[in-house]
């Protein structure tokens, strides 16, 4: 049997998830599939695309999983579009001339941006903002511009202007009609938001019809409006709306809507049996759908039929979103405006904290028609429930936007009352039931539900009610979450800490005779050490804490697969003088070692036996170096680049910053290894946002981004906060780094732990920005006391004769480990295989 | 006890020369041997074992954590993490077992059994 055909044209992020839901079918083996892309790179993350600006390269937004068109044996043609569909002879014709045929074909062509026909509009430094290349432009744009304006004040122009303004400019937002965002939000709302993003500093101006684009004055253009009035800039984002891109329909004389938009059924077919449209080229029931889940819905309503089985329909999508555009919470719900009959609103004003909520309810009281919410939308995932899943309004509905204060706790909807088809994760389609069933499978932690079931991993919106979600499933299964940390401690590594802060305890053996039982292990023992250590800070080899410390701790080194040891001297930010080269050079000649750079900007001096460690660090001390601490769970590096000093392009002092973080923090033992980074300008060469903390230069001071990491499961680093003054930033680092110390969990760095804090990123915010939880002070004077408590833990060392006569192999000899056997390679030494040993060895 | 015996016990070095719950290694005859000084209950018990970690196939068991698993006292692999027997010599995670030798305190001495 010939296979079928199936043409799909458009690889945006609609086409793409066609593609994959299809791909996924049995029936996929009898079709032979082409897609178009007229892009030249195929499907990416259009949702992020701000993100292109704070560092995401194309390749970071990719959609596609590496091999994907390969392995579903996908012919894709990119950067050829399609120009003509011929339904007579069931034929699509491309820009290349090539004619390719189809007996099923999917129309994904999405939208394009609407640009008014304003007289002027074509200037060179008028553009739109929808695709990669869009973006290189304003880049391109804005490197030669102090001013930007975007017009339209919608969710998109927003998000555009929060671009312009991240690139630099001075930026104004021109609007058309009375207030900001006019579809999602009311006129109370929208002051609201208006006033927030003012106090960003950019300047909106509503009601505003612009009449033509001339030569500026000041600056390259001057926007004349319909009022008279005048504005001046460099650059002119339109972000007015968008249409569907349908004219490859229209010309195939399909069935289309009055206003655009391609006709379709529920089954996502048009007025053509065997063709389809989804996404935003298509029109269902008069509508045009412009949010990425409801084009999820068609592609896979669309893949049930075309592989024969019609087993679902698109039946409309709810339009409620929640963003947060220029750090300003803003979340639309269902009947927004209360355009219901007989609707009924409750609002709540507050603008001393700039908040406002609104509901609507219907006429008899019981439930809920939509809401609005800005400067604060955390009940957005609760009321969006009750309003998708009718679920009955409490006795007054107006506690649940009335900020809860002392013990009148806001009335919890129950997670249990939702059923399980409720869609909790609107983004990556998940529902109830799809979490409790991860649960069930034995997921009990908050990171892990997310990683698995993808919910709350897109927007993020979900996240509060994921866990809730988890937490009485748990309840309901009688799993109580053990985080015990061994068989001899029933408490986890945050409650040990807690104890062994609230009982002065400063032994392990004090800790299991209180709080655990039996001998300890190598797990709890270095628990331990890790704990006290960060609470006083003690000298590791004291004799109390000695058999506490991994070997890496107990000899201050990085044991090696042969036993032998590493070594690493700190090198604060990367920078070293040559003298400081020859003298590591000297030793490790001397001691007949192997020097390899390291990825934090340092000297790894490898194959050193535990006798020699003290005679080496001797003098490395003598040479002026101090302990790398390479070695502990704790602060590693401050990587960083040559920065202004010398760089053409840096705008701050990158090294300097490095050098003072790197002193304040070294030695720090923490639950994981913490790295760091200072890169001078945004082409940030010291990697910042691949580290737990990274900090990258600004015009105007320094942006903070945080729980980033490299290794098996790397991940990009957030941005924290922006523009911080020196002090600011130290000030931010002191608070982030000790709230990890004292509540992450044995060995999770921080990316896991922050995905684990109900609230992530904001939540983190909140408590080291604003102090939410009132210990900002607590955590500073913490931090102050492991700074000021800083040893050099291998000069101390040397100087204490019974700790030297530890590092002997043998008790009872001076010999040395006849076992550790070199040969040389590359003109150095390495460990010699077993079948070397037999044969050939080379002094030691 | 004969005096045969007596003379196979070999003194290796004083019993102050071990810090409580943390290993040293010595050289007795041929062999490494790793000795243990454990804490129970206000007593300090001896326990020597081979140093030879036959995973890594290093000289380290000397440098693993003590503790006790389940009911029976071990040290843990500082390389791979597995853990020994300190009676017995039995790997806890693998089919595997490690020498372990007769250790005694005689006279604020530590003696090792070389049978």
């Amino acid at each position: 049997m010939s296979k079928q055909k199936l043409v799909v044209i458009g690889n945006g992020m609609v086409g793409q998830k066609f593609l994959e839901q299809f791909a996924a079918k049995e029936q996929a083996s009898n079709f032979q599939i082409t897609t178009f892309c007229e892009e030249p790179r195929a499907a990416y993350d259009r949702v992020h695309l701000s993100e292109y600006f704070s560092g995401k390269t194309a390749e970071d937004l990719s959609l596609v999983a590496e091999g994907f068109f390969e392995t579903s044996q996908v012919d894709i043609r990119l950067g050829d579009k399609a120009v003509a569909i011929d339904r007579n002879n069931k034929e699509v014709k491309s820009a290349k001339g090539d004619l390719i045929p189809y007996d099923k074909l999917v129309l994904a062509t999405g939208s394009y941006p609407f640009v008014p026909p304003i007289p002027g509009k074509d200037r060179p430094e008028c553009l739109v903002y929808r695709t990669i290349e869009d973006l290189e432009a304003i880049k391109a744009t804005a490197a030669k511009s102090r001013v930007g304006v975007v017009v339209g004040g919608g969710l998109l122009g927003l998000e555009a202007a929060k671009a312009l303004k991240d690139l630099g400019l001075e930026t104004h937002v021109v609007e058309f009609a009375p207030r900001l965002m006019a579809v999602q939000i009311d006129e109370g709302g929208g002051k609201m938001l208006r006033a927030k993003i003012e106090e960003l500093g950019v300047q909106v101006h509503t009601g505003k019809n612009t009449r033509e684009i001339v030569d500026g004055d000041d600056c390259t253009l001057r926007m004349n409006f319909a009022d008279e009035s005048h504005l001046e800039t460099d650059l002119i984002l339109f972000s007015a709306g968008i249409r569907p891109q349908d004219e490859l329909a229209r010309q195939a004389d399909l069935a289309m809507g009055e206003r655009g938009g391609i006709t379709i059924n529920n089954y996502c077919q048009t007025s053509d049996e065997d063709i389809f449209a989804i996404g935003e080229c298509a029109l269902w029931n008069n509508r045009i759908f412009g949010l990425v889940a409801p084009g999820y819905q068609m592609s896979q309503v669309a893949a049930d039929a075309i592989s024969g089985e019609f087993s679902s329909e698109f039946l409309g999508a709810d339009m409620s979103t929640k963003l947060k555009l220029m750090g300003v919470d803003v979340a639309s719900i269902g009947d927004a405006h209360g355009m219901t009959k007989g609707a009924q609103s409750y609002i709540y004003t507050d603008e001393h904290n700039q908040v406002y909520k609104k509901i609507v309810v219907s006429e008899d009281g019981k439930y809920l028609l939509g809401a609005v919410l800005v400067g604060e939308a955390e009940e957005y995932g609760t009321l969006l429930q009750m309003m998708l899943n009718d679920i009955e309004l409490p006795e007054f509905p107006d506690t649940l936007i009335l900020p809860q204060r002392g013990d009148s706790a806001a009335p919890a909807m129950g997670v249990d009352k939702l059923p399980d088809s409720a869609q909790i994760c609107s983004c990556n389609n998940v529902s109830k039931g799809d979490l409790c069933c991860a649960v069930q499978g034995g997921i009990t932690e908050l990171g892990e539900l997310k990683s698995t079931t993808k919910a709350a991993t897109s927007c993020g919106g979900c996240s509060a009610l994921v866990g809730q979600v988890l937490n009485a499933e748990l309840e309901k299964l009688g799993i109580e979450v053990k985080k015990d940390l061994c068989e001899h401690f029933p408490y986890s590594r945050q409650e040990l800490y807690h104890l062994v802060r609230v009982d002065g305890i400063r032994s392990f053996e004090e800790l299991i005779s209180k709080h655990g039982k039996g001998k300890g292990c190598d797990i709890c023992k270095p628990t331990t050490a890790s704990i006290l250590a960060s609470c006083w800070n003690d000298h590791i080899i004291e004799p109390a804490l000695a058999g506490l410390q991994d070997t890496n701790d107990y000899f201050m080194a990085n044991m090696q697969k042969d036993g032998t040891y590493s070594v690493v001297p700190r090198v604060p930010g990367g920078e070293i003088t040559p003298d400081g080269l020859i003298a590591i050079g000297e030793i490790g000649k001397k001691y007949n070692l192997y020097t390899k750079i390291t990825g934090g900007q340092r000297i790894d001096l490898f194959g050193a036996q535990s006798h020699e460690l003290p005679l080496i660090w001797k003098e490395l001390i003598d040479a002026g170096f101090e302990s790398g601490h390479a070695y502990g769970k704790s602060m590693r590096t401050v990587k960083s680049c040559v920065g202004s000093t010398w760089c053409r392009y840096g705008v701050q002092d990158s090294v300097g910053m490095a050098i003072l973080v790197e002193q304040r923090y070294r030695g720090i033992r923490s639950p994981h290894k913490v790295k760091l980074a200072v890169s001078g300008c945004t082409r940030e060469c010291a990697e910042a946002q691949s580290k737990d903390i990274g900090v990258i230069a600004t015009e105007k001071g320094w942006n903070l981004y945080l729980c980033g990491n490299g290794g098996m499961k790397p991940r990009h680093a957030d941005l924290f906060a922006s523009d911080l003054d020196d002090e600011t930033l130290l000030k931010y680092i002191d608070r982030f780094f000790m709230f990890y110390i004292k509540t992450a969990d044995r060995l999770q760095r921080t990316s896991v732990w922050m995905d684990n804090l109900e609230g992530g990123l904001d939540y983190l915010r909140d408590v080291v920005i604003n102090d939410s939880l009132g210990i900002a002070a607590e955590l500073e004077a913490q931090m102050n006391h492991l700074v000021d408590t800083y040893q050099c833990e291998w000069k101390t060392t040397i100087e204490d004769p019974e700790k030297m006569k530890r590092f002997r192999h043998f008790v009872n000899s001076d010999e040395k480990d006849s076992n550790v056997v070199f040969v040389k390679e590359r003109g150095q030494i390495r460990p010699a295989r077993d079948d070397e040993k037999r044969i050939e060895t080379v002094a030691v | 006890m004969n005096a045969k015996a007596e003379l196979s016990w070999v003194p290796v070095c004083e019993l102050d020369d071990l810090l409580t719950n943390v290993g040293v290694c010595a050289k007795v005859a041929d062999r490494q041997v790793a000795i243990f000084k454990i804490a129970d209950q206000g007593k300090t018990t001896l326990y020597a074992i081979d140093n030879h970690d036959p995973f890594s196939k290093a000289n380290v068991l000397s440098r693993g954590i003590v503790g006790d698993l389940k009911g029976h006292n071990v040290v843990a692999s500082p390389i791979y993490k597995q853990h020994f027997c300190l009676e017995t010599g039995k790997c806890l995670e693998e089919d595997t077992q490690i020498p372990v030798y007769k250790v005694r305190e005689n006279a604020g001495k530590v003696e090792v059994f070389l049978g």
